[in-house]
């Protein structure tokens, strides 16, 4: 739930998302649900030449339990809150 | 939400689990992001030939098999030629 927390608060930001097939694609995050699915637009796929499948797709829905890794831009992202709050959060699983 | 509301009646490709690439019309979706798809082709990616299009029609393709799905682009996908692009498949998802 934290993490969907924090990608709401990266709407319209870029982010390259990595797949569990090898593509990546960078584009601007649109939305996020709580699977983690994810909506981007203007998408640019990484090493066009080998992967021309999606030449004339310009905005995509990626299904979260595809994704590897989504590369963040740092300059958006609080990483002293977010250490804060991933503890608070384990602490609190901790306690259960 | 990340919704596929705004797919509906548009021109998709769907990119599934096993590399396989569908286009086809959206007609319907649900919850589990289930899709179906109406006028549908596979897009066979080989090295040795241009894309070969096999008509599949009306297909339901169930959410959990779905990598990806794209809007196509009507005018950037008439200015291309399948025939000539010579590309290597899509990968299968490995966890």
């Amino acid at each position: 739930m934290l993490i969907f927390s924090v990608f709401k608060t990266l709407t319209d930001q870029k982010v390259t998302v990595e797949l569990k097939n090898d593509l990546s694609i960078t584009g601007v995050l649109k939305s996020v649900d709580q699977f983690l699915n994810i909506r981007l637009d203007k998408i640019e796929v990484f090493d066009e030449a080998r992967h021309p499948h999606m030449m004339a797709v310009k905005n995509c829905f990626i299904r979260g339990s595809v994704v590897r890794y989504v590369q963040l831009p740092a300059e958006h992202v609080d990483t002293q809150l977010l250490e804060d709050a991933t503890r608070r959060e384990a602490a609190a699983q901790g306690k259960r | 939400m990340a919704t596929l509301q705004g797919y509906v009646d548009h021109r998709v490709l769907l990119i599934l689990q096993d590399g396989r690439a569908i286009v086809g019309v959206m007609a319907g979706y649900d919850q589990k992001s289930n899709v179906v798809l109406s006028n549908s082709k596979e897009r066979v990616y080989s090295m040795d030939a241009g894309v070969e299009e096999i008509e599949l029609g009306l297909y339901l393709v169930k959410g959990d098999q779905i990598v990806l799905i794209g809007e196509l682009d009507e005018a950037l996908e008439q200015s291309v030629d399948l025939s000539t692009i010579r590309a290597e498949p899509i990968l299968p998802i490995r966890y």
